[in-house]
């Protein structure tokens, strides 16, 4: 190789102009705008509300909080919670999807769409039923037992075409697995009188966050996210196809096991808490993409804030829509999910 | 130094075996060349050679150590794929693509080193593409697209290249550019080459060492002047070669042929 290396030396020396693209720098940016963002839509969004707060009260009662204000009360204990959930789950579904996106080469890839949203949904709804009562901790496992389960069944149907795993087929086949198991929710759910409860399950609602809840989800998010950090190279690779991956060193069969396991996670916390939201995962990496570039080293750190933001400012207008009334969160998603859905579609599962 | 040695090998996909029991060795520093009838297991033989499939029995061997044994980033390191059909994700652009080749160097975060830059821009000179590499690796035509993606192979700086039918959809212009571009990289730095190759009469042209595969099995090898005979196309194509001499490398090529089993 070391004739190689000589003409490295020699070329270098002839002054190749290539502009390396400042990709990193936009990344960057992205990310810090996007913080911006975020504190300034967590302030707004507290402050909105049936009792009408502005945003100096907001900034006291985080910084130096009075018990005595009913203000301050408010704020710490309902309206705090909520965004924060908000902020996290958004950060969950988008991470999950850009994982899903990248790992299979599936432009449609979203926890909602194929079906683990769904899953998750159902052990809710099992857990609800036969075991009420039971702390958020243990509904937490349901949840990511839920969203396994069809992850097995949705691959499982999905490869047992001769022609693989199309994104098309992956999406058709969450569609079945979504179908079956949400009818069977609602069959539990009218037989154990649970309609009430489990309807927010489908329709998402962010009201349920509280600094409990969040207590116990946080450790298993920040795992999560070390997890998706550190698979992020890999999962770029892997994007480019199973067989230049193994070309490049990759163990492909590794990467996918290890980053399933931390979508299963994502999608279960984010469904366990909101509700089987679809498409956030779907919107925000392809968002993200467009901003950052194709290397998940950016996208995924990214996806955290972008889609903190975007759920943040999603629940924001559907509290400002009709109050005092709540629009339910997934439906509002969904009415930007759907076209940008059939775009994606459209393009022949292409885009990745 | 690198022997690539293949001891015994069966492969297949699930129960159906392609190549049961085959035994070949790659010469060092030499363009060898796969050729063989549509399913007679050449890109199977390729693909357990660079390790996309395990054989299910005997082995790969790479300086006499089992190529499943050793850790497959030393291996990226020593040897670089270009598989049959690649899919080029959108919005990539030409220099962050070939900069993926320098993946098995790098660990973490870490970016870029010096030595990695002058790897990636190096790659993009010798195959030409360094004047778009700026452009999105999708807006290029097929034949600049093939050459981006033998970067970034070379990118990887390593001995061995192995390629699945690098001209498969290409002009006959482009053709001839891959396969020039293969032999310089051959002839000026001793890279060991291995590839598959539909058209015989390129495969005789550049190549130094030619294997000639039917039904999973070897049934010929050698240089082209001992593969390249109209015994060896009939039994190998079942065709019936009329066989001359190329001008150019002086190397057997088949003028035109006609079916064995008659017309």
């Amino acid at each position: 190789m070391s004739r190689t290396k000589n003409m490295t030396e020699q070329d270098s020396s002839q002054t190749i102009k290539v502009k390396t693209k400042s990709k990193p720098i936009t990344g960057v940016l992205v990310l810090l705008i996007g913080i911006i963002g975020l504190i300034f839509a967590i302030g707004l969004s507290i402050s909105f509300g049936a009792a009408d707060i502005d945003l100096m009260t907001v900034w006291s009662a985080v910084f130096s909080f009075n018990g005595d204000l009913t203000s301050h009360q408010i704020i710490q204990e309902i309206r705090l919670p909520r965004v924060l959930g908000a902020a996290i789950i958004g950060a969950c579904f988008s991470v999950a999807g850009a994982i899903m996106q990248g790992m299979t080469r599936n432009p449609l890839a979203d926890s909602g769409l194929l079906g683990l949203n769904a899953g998750a949904a159902f052990m809710v709804a099992i857990s609800l039923s036969f075991f009420p009562g039971l702390s958020y901790q243990y509904f937490l496992f349901f949840s990511f037992a839920g969203a396994a389960m069809s992850t097995i069944i949705v691959f499982g149907i999905g490869s047992m075409s001769r022609l693989g795993l199309t994104p098309m087929r992956l999406v058709l086949a969450g569609a079945a697995v979504t179908a079956l198991l949400t009818s069977l929710s609602q069959g539990i759910a009218i037989h154990f009188d649970l309609e009430q409860d489990l309807a927010f399950w489908y329709a998402g609602d962010v009201s349920r966050a509280t600094w409990e809840n969040l207590e116990y989800m946080f450790p298993w998010v920040l795992i999560a996210f070390i997890g998706a950090l550190f698979l992020s190279r890999s999962i770029t690779l892997l994007s480019l196809g199973e067989e230049i991956a193994i070309g490049l060193g990759q163990r492909p069969t590794l990467i996918k096991i290890a980053g399933f396991i931390v979508v299963l996670i994502l999608a279960g916390i984010a469904v366990s808490m909101v509700g089987a939201v679809s498409f956030v995962g779907l919107l925000i990496p392809h968002l993200t993409r467009f901003l950052v570039g194709h290397d998940y080293r950016w996208i995924i750190p990214n996806s955290i804030v972008v889609g903190s933001l975007f759920m943040v400012i999603a629940d924001l207008c559907a509290r400002m829509m009709n109050p005092p009334n709540e629009t339910p969160i997934g439906a509002l998603i969904a009415v930007i999910g759907v076209p940008f859905f059939l775009y994606i579609a459209r393009k022949g599962g292409k885009g990745l | 130094m690198s022997t690539l040695t293949i001891e015994q090998i069966a492969v297949g996909y699930g129960d159906s075996i392609i190549i049961d029991g085959l035994d070949v060795t790659i010469p060092e520093n030499k363009i060898t060349t796969i050729i063989g009838p549509n399913g007679c297991g050449k890109s199977t033989l390729l693909k357990t050679i660079s390790r996309l499939l395990k054989a299910q029995k005997g082995s790969v061997y790479l300086d006499g150590k089992a190529i499943h044994q050793l850790s497959t980033k030393d291996i990226a390191k020593r040897m670089a794929i270009l598989p049959q059909t690649t899919e080029t994700p959108s919005g990539l652009t030409v220099y962050e693509l070939v900069s993926y080749g320098r993946f098995p160097y790098q660990k973490g975060f870490h970016s870029m080193k010096k030595e990695d830059v002058e790897a990636v821009q190096w790659a993009l000179e010798v195959t030409g593409v360094t004047d778009f590499s700026d452009r999105p690796v999708e807006a290029l035509s097929g034949g600049q697209r093939q050459r981006v993606w033998i970067a970034m192979a070379l990118a990887q700086e390593t001995e061995i290249l192995v390629l699945d039918e690098p001209t498969t959809y290409l002009d006959l212009a482009h053709q001839l550019d891959i396969l020039l571009l293969l032999k310089s990289l051959n002839e000026k730095e001793n890279r060991t080459i291995v590839m598959v190759l539909h058209d015989l009469n390129h495969a005789s042209r550049f190549s130094d060492y030619l294997i000639a595969m039917k039904d999973g099995a070897i049934v010929t090898e050698g240089t082209p002047n001992e593969v390249m005979t109209a015994e060896n196309m009939e039994a190998v194509f079942d065709i019936q070669a009329i066989m001359t001499e190329c001008p150019l490398s002086n190397h057997p090529i088949c003028l035109t042929y006609q079916s064995s089993k008659g017309v």
